[in-house]
C-alpha cells in the first residue's frame, strides 16, 4: 500500500510518556496480515501501538475493514499478531488471557442453555464449585437487570435482553478488562440507548466488577458518549490515525454543543483522508484494477443524489446531519459518500458531502439519461468496468467468464473483497446496461436478453 | 433471588409421586425386563439355535419381534458412539479429514447386504460356536446402514459451528472436551436425530434380511421376525407372513411413539434459531414423562452425570489450528499424502492379486453387464415412481388437512421392511407365470418409493400460499402451472426423496432380484442376483467383484446425476 496515510497519523505523544509497566494491555508495533486469494499476504493492521490502563473506557473507532475488530481479537487471544508484541500484564498473549472477557456483536449465546446456564458457563470452565457458581451468576444477573429471566431460553428474549445476558456472562468472571465488539450495533436505536446508559451508570457508580473496557464501534456518537479515549482507525491497512481524549463528564448529553463539536470533529477526521492527495489516489482505497468497491445499490445512490440536490441541502450537506436524517450509521453514510465520490457525483471533505456538477445534472435527468450518464462515469472512473467492457468487445464471442476478472482482482485484495467488488461491478453494470451477467454460468456477455 | 428457588423451579413442584408416575414406572420396568430377557438369549451356544428352531407358531412372534428390536437398539447405540468419535476426528484434524471423508462417501455407496457376506464369516470366526457371533454380524449390518449418514451429518454440523459461539467458548476458556459437549454435540443434535430416524427406518429392511442368511456352508438363522418370514417362505405359509407383517407394524409404531417422538420433541431446544418460530413437535410420551414428579427426580442424576462428563478435565490436542497466520507444514503434508498413496497402491495390488487368482476379464465384463441391467431397472423404476407419486404427492400436499393424515402413513410405509411383503408378490408371479426379469423388478422400489411420496408432500405443503395465489391471479393452469409453478417449487424436496429412493433400490436389488416360494426359485438377471448367488455359493472373489462394480456404479450415478440436480435445486429453486 502507498504511504499516503503517514501524513495523518498523529498518535498522541502523551500515550508513550504515560505508558507505565502497570499497563493492563500493551500493544507495540503490531501488524497482522491475512492470506489473499492469490496466496500473498494482505496487510490489515499496520504497526499499531496501544496501551490500556486501569479505570478507563477506550474506544476503537473506524470503518469496516480498518482492522479494529482484528485488534480486539488479538487482545482477546483469538488471533495472533504477525509481528510486534501484544502483552497482558506484562505477559505475551498466547490464547485467551485470564481476566479478559468478551461481549459479542451477535450476542453469541448458546440457544440450548437457559439464561442462568449461559451465565454460569464461563465459571464452569474455570472449575468453580457449584454453590459459588450459582451465587455469582445470580449476582451478575441481578446487577444487569435480568432478574426473573433465569430459566428463559435466549430465543424467548428480545435483542436487548439477550445482550444483557451477554454482558452478565462476561461480568460474572470478574474480568479486569471487558472487551466489547460492537455490542449495540445489532440492536434497535432505542434499546441500544437504554443499554448504553445502564452500562455507563453502573460504570460511574463503580458497581461493575471490572477495571477497564475496550470497545469497538463504528458509531461516532456512541464512542463520544461512552469512551474516555478514542482511537480513530484509518483503513487499508488499518492504522491509528488519531487519538482523541474525551474529557466531558458523565452523564454526557448528546445535545451539548461540546458533544456536537466532538462528533463533528471526528467526522472531519474520518473524511479528511478522503480529500484528493495525489492524482493517482484520490481518496479511494486501492487504485486501478485493485480498487475495492463496496456494494451499494444504484437505487440508494440515485436516492441520495436526489436528497442532496433537493432542499434543505441544495447540493451541500453536513454528514452527521445527513446521517441522522436518513437513519444511517456513520459507517454507512461514509460508504455511500465514498461511492459517490468515486463516481465523481459528489465530493467528501471535512465532514461534508457536496454534489459535483455531474451529480446535480444526474438529479434532474430521466431514467434512461441517468443510466447513460452512470455508464459514462463507470467506464471513465472505475478501471475494472473499463477492463470488462474492453475484454467483451475484443472477444469474437463477446463472452467472458467471471473467474478471469476475479483472479485479477484477487491479486490485489482478499477473496472476500474480490467477491464484494465483483458483486458491485455486476449490479452497477446491469443498471448502466453495460453488459449482461449470467449467475448460473458466471459469465459476462454483451447479449441483451430482450 | 436465592439459589434454592431456582432449583425447585427447575425440578418441578414436589417430589411426591402422582398418577402419571405409576404409569411411567411400569413402562420403564417393563422395558428393563424385556432388555434383560432378550439379552440373555444371545450368550447361548450356537447349538441352542438348532435345538429350538424358529417355529411358525404366532405366539412366538412377540418374542421374535423383541429380539429384532433389541438388535436395532444395539445398532443405533453403536452408530452413535462411532459417529461421535469418527466425526470429531474428521472435523478437528485436517490430515485425517483428507482420508476419512472420501472413505465415508464410498462406504455410503457400498451395498449393505454385500458387506454382510464378509461380516458374517468374520464375526462367526471371532466367536466360534456362539450365538453372539451371528448376533454381532446382524447388528453390524444394521450399523452399516445407519452410521455413515449420521456421521456425515455430525461432521457437517461440526464444520459449520457458528464462529461467534466458537470464539465465545475460546474466550471463556472452555477446554476442547468441554467445547465438544457444550457446543459441538448440542449444535449437531437436530441434524443427527433426523438422520438417525431416517437410518432407523432404512434399518428395519436390513435387520430382517440379516436374520436368515446363508454364506457358503454357514447358515445362520437368528430368532427374529426376519427368520420367521424366511421359514414361512420355505413352508409356503401365507398366513404366517401376514402375522409377521402385523408384528412388524406394531414394533415400528411403538418405536416411533415410545422412542423417537419423545427424542425429537426433547431435541427441539437444540434447534439453532434465535427467535421462537413455528410449532414445536409434540410427544405424548415426553409429556407423560414431564408430568411425572418422582420420575423427573430420577432424571436428575442423569443431568448431573452429563454435567460431570462434560466438565471432566480431559486433555485433547487442539488439532485444527485456530490461527490462519501460520500455514501448516508442507513437508508433513507431502509425507502424509505419500503415505496415503502408498497405502492405496498396496491395497489395489492386494485386491488385484486376490481377484486375478480366480477371475478373468470375462468375469469382470459379466459383472459390469449385470450392473448395467440393474442400473436400467433402477432408473426406469425411479422414473415410474416419479410419474405416479409426484402428482399424487402434490395433490395431497396442497390440502393441509389431508397431508396431515397421509404424511405419517407415508413415513411409516418407508420404514416398513418391504422384504416382509415380497412373498406375496412372488406368489403372484408364480401363480400367473409372469416373467421374473420384468416382474421381480418392482420389488426393488416397493419399500423406497415412499421416500419420494413423503418428500413431495412435504414440499407441496411448504409451498408458499402467496405464490399459489399469484399463479391463480395470473390465470396459470394446466401444463403451465405444473412446469412453471409447482414442479420448480417442490424440486429440491423431490431430489432429496429420489436420492434416498435410488440408494435404497440398489441395496434392495440384492434381495429383490432373487426370490423363492417353497421350492420355486425365481431369478432376474442383474447385479443384485449376481451378488446374491455368489454369496450363497460362498464364492468370495465374485462377491468382492460384484460389490466393487455396484459401488462404482452407485458412486457414478450419484456424482453424474443426483449431485448436479441437487445443486441446481439448492441454488436456483430453494424457496425462502
Amino acid at each position: 500500500m502507498p504511504s499516503v496515510n503517514a501524513a495523518c497519523v498523529s498518535v498522541d505523544e502523551e500515550t508513550i510518556v504515560l505508558d507505565q509497566p502497570s499497563a493492563l494491555i500493551d500493544i507495540r508495533g503490531v501488524c497482522r496480515s491475512f492470506p489473499k486469494g492469490s496466496g500473498e499476504q494482505l496487510l490489515v493492521l499496520d504497526k499499531v501501538d496501544l496501551s490500556i490502563r486501569s479505570g478507563e473506557i477506550v474506544g476503537l473507532l473506524g470503518r469496516s475493514g480498518s482492522g479494529k475488530s482484528t485488534l480486539l481479537r488479538i487482545i482477546a487471544g483469538l488471533v495472533t499478531p504477525s509481528s510486534g508484541s501484544a502483552t497482558c500484564r506484562g505477559e505475551t498473549i498466547i490464547g485467551p488471557p485470564n481476566g479478559v472477557a468478551m461481549v459479542f456483536q451477535s450476542f453469541a449465546l448458546f440457544p440450548w442453555l437457559t439464561v442462568l446456564q449461559n451465565v454460569e458457563l464461563g465459571l464452569e470452565a474455570l472449575g468453580i464449585d457449584a454453590t459459588e457458581r450459582r451465587k455469582r451468576a445470580l449476582a451478575a444477573i441481578d446487577l444487569i437487570g435480568l432478574d426473573g429471566f433465569e430459566s428463559a431460553f435466549p430465543k424467548e428474549l428480545s435483542g436487548g435482553m439477550r445482550q444483557r445476558v451477554g454482558f452478565a456472562r462476561a461480568l460474572v468472571v470478574h474480568p479486569d478488562l471487558l472487551l466489547m465488539d460492537e455490542p449495540f450495533s445489532a440492536l434497535d436505536v432505542l434499546t441500544a440507548e437504554t443499554l448504553r446508559t445502564d452500562l455507563i451508570d453502573l460504570w460511574i457508580e463503580g458497581r461493575l466488577p471490572i477495571k477497564s473496557v475496550l470497545m469497538v464501534t463504528h458509531n461516532i456518537e456512541e464512542a463520544v458518549l461512552m469512551c474516555d479515549r478514542i482511537l480513530v482507525f484509518s483503513s487499508n491497512p488499518g492504522r491509528v490515525a488519531a487519538e482523541i481524549k474525551v474529557e466531558l463528564p458523565h452523564p454526557r448529553n448528546r445535545l451539548d454543543p461540546y458533544f456536537r463539536q466532538f462528533v463533528d470533529n471526528i467526522y472531519a477526521r474520518m473524511t479528511q483522508r478522503a480529500e484528493p492527495k495525489a492524482p493517482s489516489i484520490e481518496g479511494i482505497p486501492g487504485t486501478g484494477i485493485g480498487m475495492t468497491l463496496h456494494h451499494v445499490s444504484s437505487n440508494v445512490l440515485s436516492g441520495l443524489i436526489e436528497t442532496l440536490a433537493g432542499p434543505p441541502y441544495h447540493g451541500h450537506a453536513d454528514l452527521p446531519v445527513l446521517a441522522s436524517q436518513l437513519q444511517f450509521e456513520a459507517d454507512e453514510i461514509l460508504h455511500l459518500g465514498e461511492s459517490l465520490q468515486l463516481l465523481r457525483f459528489a465530493q467528501l471533505s471535512e465532514g461534508d458531502l457536496m454534489l459535483t456538477e455531474a451529480g446535480k445534472r444526474f438529479a434532474h435527468l430521466d431514467t434512461d439519461a441517468r443510466k447513460k450518464l452512470f455508464a459514462e462515469h463507470l467506464l471513465t472512473y472505475v478501471p475494472v468496468m473499463g477492463l470488462i467492457r474492453r475484454v467483451l468487445d475484443e472477444r469474437p464471442s463477446h463472452i467472458a467468464p467471471a473467474t478471469r476478472f476475479r483472479n485479477e482482482l484477487e491479486d490485489y485484495m482478499s477473496e472476500d473483497y474480490a467477491s464484494e467488488t465483483l458483486k458491485t461491478v455486476v449490479s452497477w453494470g446491469r443498471y448502466a446496461e453495460l453488459f449482461a451477467y449470467d449467475e448460473q454460468s458466471e459469465t459476462f456477455s454483451l447479449e441483451n436478453p430482450g | 433471588m436465592k439459589p434454592r428457588d431456582i432449583r425447585t423451579a427447575a425440578t418441578g413442584r414436589t417430589l411426591l409421586p402422582n398418577v402419571w408416575d405409576v404409569a411411567v414406572l411400569i413402562l420403564v420396568i417393563g422395558a428393563m425386563v424385556l432388555i434383560v430377557y432378550g439379552g440373555e438369549q444371545t450368550t447361548a451356544p450356537l447349538s441352542e439355535l438348532e435345538r429350538t428352531p424358529v417355529s411358525l407358531d404366532p405366539s412366538n412372534l412377540p418374542l421374535y419381534a423383541l429380539r429384532t428390536t433389541l438388535r436395532m437398539l444395539l445398532a443405533i447405540v453403536c452408530s452413535t458412539i462411532f459417529t461421535f468419535i469418527y466425526a470429531a476426528i474428521a472435523a478437528k484434524s485436517r490430515r485425517a479429514e483428507m482420508v476419512m471423508i472420501p472413505l465415508l462417501d464410498i462406504l455410503q455407496s457400498v451395498p449393505i447386504l454385500g458387506f454382510l457376506t464378509f461380516t458374517v464369516v468374520f464375526f462367526m470366526n471371532l466367536f466360534p460356536g456362539q450365538v453372539l457371533g451371528a448376533e454381532l454380524a446382524s447388528v453390524f449390518a444394521i450399523f452399516t446402514s445407519q452410521a455413515w449418514n449420521m456421521t456425515f451429518s455430525m461432521y457437517q454440523s461440526m464444520r459449520n459451528v457458528p464462529k461467534d459461539l466458537e470464539e465465545a467458548t475460546q474466550s471463556f476458556h472452555l477446554s476442547g472436551w468441554q467445547r465438544f459437549w457444550r457446543l459441538d454435540v448440542p449444535f449437531a443434535m437436530p441434524g443427527l436425530i433426523w438422520n438417525a430416524m431416517m437410518s432407523m427406518s432404512g434399518g428395519w429392511f436390513f435387520v430382517v434380511a440379516s436374520e436368515a442368511i446363508t454364506v457358503g456352508n454357514t447358515t445362520v438363522t437368528l430368532p427374529g421376525v426376519g427368520s420367521y418370514v424366511a421359514m414361512a417362505i420355505q413352508q409356503q405359509d401365507l398366513p404366517a407372513i401376514f402375522y409377521a407383517m402385523l408384528a412388524m407394524l406394531f414394533v415400528i409404531v411403538a418405536y416411533d411413539q415410545l422412542l423417537f417422538r419423545p427424542i425429537v420433541a426433547w431435541a427441539d431446544k437444540f434447534r439453532f434459531e434465535q427467535t421462537a418460530s413455528g410449532e414445536a413437535p409434540a410427544s405424548w410420551m415426553l409429556d407423560l414423562f414431564r408430568r411425572t414428579r418422582a420420575l423427573r427426580a430420577l432424571t436428575l442424576p442423569f443431568s448431573a452425570l452429563n454435567r460431570a462428563v462434560s466438565n471432566l478435565r480431559v486433555p485433547l490436542p487442539r488439532l485444527r489450528p485456530a490461527k490462519a497466520g501460520n500455514p501448516p507444514s508442507r513437508l508433513i503434508d507431502v509425507l502424509w499424502i505419500g503415505l496415503i498413496l502408498a497405502g492405496t497402491a498396496y491395497a489395489a495390488w492386494l485386491t488385484y492379486r486376490y481377484l486375478s487368482a480366480s477371475l478373468s476379464l470375462s468375469d469382470v465384463l459379466i459383472a459390469i453387464g449385470d450392473g448395467m441391467i440393474t442400473l436400467v431397472r433402477v432408473a426406469v423404476l425411479i422414473g415410474l415412481a416419479t410419474l405416479v407419486w409426484v402428482p399424487i404427492g402434490v395433490w395431497i400436499g396442497l390440502r393441509p388437512k389431508l397431508a396431515e393424515r397421509i404424511q405419517p402413513l407415508a413415513q411409516f410405509l418407508a420404514a416398513f421392511p418391504a422384504n416382509l411383503a415380497f412373498p406375496v408378490f412372488v406368489l403372484a408371479i408364480v401363480r400367473f407365470k409372469l416373467a421374473p426379469d420384468v416382474w421381480l423388478s418392482p420389488l426393488m422400489i416397493l419399500g423406497t418409493q415412499w421416500y419420494i411420496l413423503f418428500n413431495v408432500i412435504a414440499g407441496a405443503s411448504a409451498f408458499p400460499s402467496d405464490l399459489r395465489e399469484a399463479a391463480s391471479s395470473l390465470h396459470l393452469a394446466g401444463w403451465r402451472w405444473w412446469f412453471k409453478v409447482i414442479l420448480p417449487g417442490i424440486f429440491p424436496y423431490y431430489v432429496t426423496g429420489a436420492i434416498t429412493a435410488s440408494g435404497g433400490s440398489w441395496n434392495a436389488s440384492i434381495v429383490a432380484e432373487v426370490a423363492s416360494w417353497g421350492d420355486t426359485h425365481l431369478k432376474a438377471t442383474g447385479l443384485g442376483a449376481y451378488i446374491a448367488s455368489a454369496t450363497e455359493a460362498g464364492d468370495f472373489p465374485r462377491v468382492v467383484l460384484g460389490i466393487a462394480v455396484m459401488c462404482i456404479l452407485v458412486t457414478l450415478f450419484n456424482r453424474l446425476v443426483w449431485r448436479p440436480l441437487y445443486a441446481i435445486g439448492e441454488r436456483r429453486l430453494r424457496l425462502g
